[in-house]
């Protein structure tokens, strides 16, 4: 799996991915259990829905005022110590953080979990400059040693069981095998720890950035996060325009909802709140803080029809409960984002020319919608997508035409039945020609359709 | 009472029996069920794959047809809460066909939530026979909140032992267009619901949309047809 996108060949990956045993099992287990955990962790939570309500609001609120949240946020960041970037896409992003090491002569920087840093593919970039790229999430590291990209927002090596895992290990890391999560685990924690103390540079990305206070917030579990921002003397924070909310008082909202949708967790680990860089007198914390804010499309859909994608708090909870997704898995989707927020974030991003076949990837069965914490209309906008993808010319021809016949005959009862006549009197033919996949699974016509039934 | 029949295309086309049945159940219930003649499709598969002109054109040729105050009752989920939610959405920079929108998206009820709240069917001591489950219907219970009716209508049976299913939410894999555009993960979809359904060890699979049912049909079929696949007007009218 390369950096290349490959959500042209969605239907090709899907099938691909249908044919792997070991993955469809290691999916349906994962998506269930993190369907379970969501579901028991949200029990006992009374006012849900209430909640929804309120985050929903308070994202929408920014999405209204998104530049003067950023412009906040930039100045007060600034003020607490902080150098602010503005990148315009994935280019001047990569240029930015790729400058920032090199003038410091930084050649080993450790990361923590970040889908913003694989949307601009900095690992690559970064390489290619002649520097040593560590992930420290345990799942990104499973994902960098086998050179995959993550298949999951919040669970990158979710289409990997424990026994590929025990493999990798012991070829890459010449350990024993084992499939023991524990050992894997602690081996995994040995090798990545000796890194973080010789690390030159820590890179994250953040969950939410706190515009009032410049803020940026943090929910790990694996404490590798906060090792990553305090340990090395030099801290990157990478996050998209859109993670803004706009003060510190509105994060218990989040704090509530965004562990609990994501692993069905009340809380993360570890929830961390930085500001700016290390004052005299504290003991952690990076002496110099850059904070990259990365637009890369964002503003173009906030003017959009679609703007309300942009609400989205990764939580992967849509892409849990998507029959799609725990069923062909992330990497089908060919690109950063998969499951349902992943369509319309892939689709919007990268332009329909090079990921159309994605807006077809859902039966519309809206359970993605059911279970968004931030209550983003996610059918209502593939079928906004779908209407686009029309629009912009990428349906096929012989659709088109199809659906042209389709409306006139259902406008006109009589060639309505005249069509029904002929599909039963030439059912053979149809199920010749009119593709095994699809006609083969239908039932033959009825010899007397209902409307001739009736009295 | 008296009430407009939406037969849907697919119970025209592939399951008159199903439309039969459902005559059965109002005839049963003293309702005067009126069939618009002229009816045809609810335009959806267009809607759903982005083609709203044409999509448009069936809707305006519905809406034409079921003109009126009465209730319009159908047997789908789906096709009703695309006249539900949808239509008005159509018509929005048409202020005349969409008030007309907005009247059928007020007057229009799946079977099984009418069979309930209108005729309360559930207390009527309908029989039937057999162990039966129950495939939920996603536009039926998320875009309708139709999830417990089926449910109380088949609980309330005599002779009939109702087993619930497991996962009985999850998509079944139709999906209208989805069905043809991506054939492969829509197989394997209908596979897992058909293993959820076999566990359960049910005669019989019932729900209220006749586009999963074929799906479901399709992928029992396969295996050699191990439980029956029938619409819920269906097994309420057996007995009848």
């Amino acid at each position: 799996m390369s950096d290349v996108q490959t959500s042209l060949a969605f239907r090709a990956n899907a099938t691909r991915a249908l044919g792997d045993a070991s993955l469809r099992s290691a999916m349906r287990q994962a998506a269930d259990t993190f369907g379970t955990r969501r579901a028991d962790a949200f029990a006992p939570v009374a006012d849900l829905e209430a909640l929804r309500d309120k985050a929903s609001a308070l994202r929408l609120q920014v999405l209204d005022r998104l530049q003067e949240y950023e412009e906040m946020f930039a100045s007060r960041a600034a003020k607490a110590g902080a150098t602010v970037h503005r990148a315009k896409d994935a280019a001047a992003a990569r240029e930015i953080i790729a400058q920032i090491l090199t003038d410091r002569g930084a050649k080993t920087v450790v990361k923590a979990k970040s889908m913003v840093s694989e949307e601009i593919h900095l690992n690559a970039y970064l390489e290619k400059a002649g520097m040593d790229v560590l992930e420290t999430d345990l799942g990104e590291y499973i994902i960098q040693l086998v050179g995959e990209t993550p298949s999951h927002i919040i669970v990158p090596a979710i289409h990997k069981n424990r026994q590929q895992v025990g493999k990798l290990f012991a070829e890459k890391l010449g350990v024993d095998y084992t499939e023991d999560p524990q050992m894997l685990t602690k081996i995994a924690r040995r090798s990545i720890r000796e890194k973080f103390l010789n690390a030159d540079a820590g890179l994250s990305g953040a969950n939410f950035a706190a515009a009032a206070s410049g803020s940026l917030v943090l929910f790990t579990n694996e404490g590798n996060g906060r090792m990553v921002t305090t340990v090395p003397p030099l801290h990157i924070a990478i996050l998209s325009l859109e993670k803004m909310i706009p003060s510190l008082a509105d994060l218990p909202t989040f704090i509530r909802l965004l562990p609990r949708s994501a692993t069905g967790q009340s809380i993360t680990s570890y929830v961390s709140v930085i500001t700016g860089t290390r004052k005299p007198g504290e003991a952690t914390g990076a002496k110099e803080l850059h904070i990259v804010l990365l637009d890369n499309g964002r503003t173009e859909i906030l003017s959009g029809s679609c703007r309300e994608i942009l609400k989205c708090i990764r939580c992967g909870a849509c892409m849990n409960v998507c029959p799609v997704y725990r069923t062909v898995g992330g990497h089908s989707y060919g690109w950063t984002y998969p499951g349902p927020m992943g369509i319309v974030l892939t689709t919007l991003l990268t332009g329909m020319a090079k990921s159309h076949p994605l807006v077809d990837a859902s039966t519309l069965c809206g359970a993605c919608v059911e279970v968004c914490p931030v209550r983003i209309p996610l059918v209502d906008l593939f079928l906004k997508l779908r209407e686009r993808r029309v629009r912009e010319g990428f349906s096929k021809p012989m659709e088109k035409r199809g659906m042209r016949v389709f409306g006139k005959a259902a406008a006109s009862p009589s060639l309505f039945s005249a069509g029904q006549f002929l599909s039963r009197t030439f059912w053979p033919l149809v199920r010749a020609f009119g593709g095994k996949d699809v006609a083969g699974r239908l039932p033959r016509p009825a010899n007397i359709p209902f409307h001739r039934r009736v009295p | 009472m008296r009430v407009q029949l939406f037969g849907t295309c697919l119970v025209d086309s592939f399951f008159p029996e199903v439309g039969e049945a459902t005559l059965k159940l109002f005839q049963r219930f003293g309702v005067t069920a009126v069939f618009p003649r002229g009816q045809t499709c609810c335009g959806q598969p267009a809607f759903n794959a982005g083609y709203a002109d044409d999509a448009r054109t069936a809707a305006a040729h519905f809406l034409s047809v079921f003109d009126g105050d009465a209730p319009i009752v159908t047997p789908s989920g789906s096709c009703a809460a695309m006249v539900k939610h949808r239509y008005p959405d159509l018509f929005q920079t048409d202020p005349v066909m969409h008030a007309k929108a907005e009247r059928a998206a007020g007057r229009i009820y799946e079977l099984s939530q009418f069979l309930v709240h209108a005729l309360r069917a559930h207390e009527s001591g309908l029989a039937g026979k057999g162990t039966i489950t129950y495939h939920s219907s996603c536009h039926l219970a998320r875009d309708l909140g139709v999830r417990d009716e089926p449910l109380i209508l088949l609980r309330s049976m005599k002779g009939v032992r109702f087993v619930p299913m497991p996962d009985a939410t999850r998509c079944c894999g139709f999906g209208g267009t989805f069905m043809a555009k991506l054939p492969e993960i829509s197989c394997a979809l209908a596979e897992e619901k058909a293993d959820s359904i076999v566990a359960t060890g049910a005669d019989a699979v019932t729900g209220c949309d006749a586009g999963c049912l074929m799906n479901i049909g399709d992928a029992m079929k396969k295996r050699g047809n191990p439980v029956q696949v029938r619409h819920i007007a269906q097994v309420l009218a057996e007995g009848l």
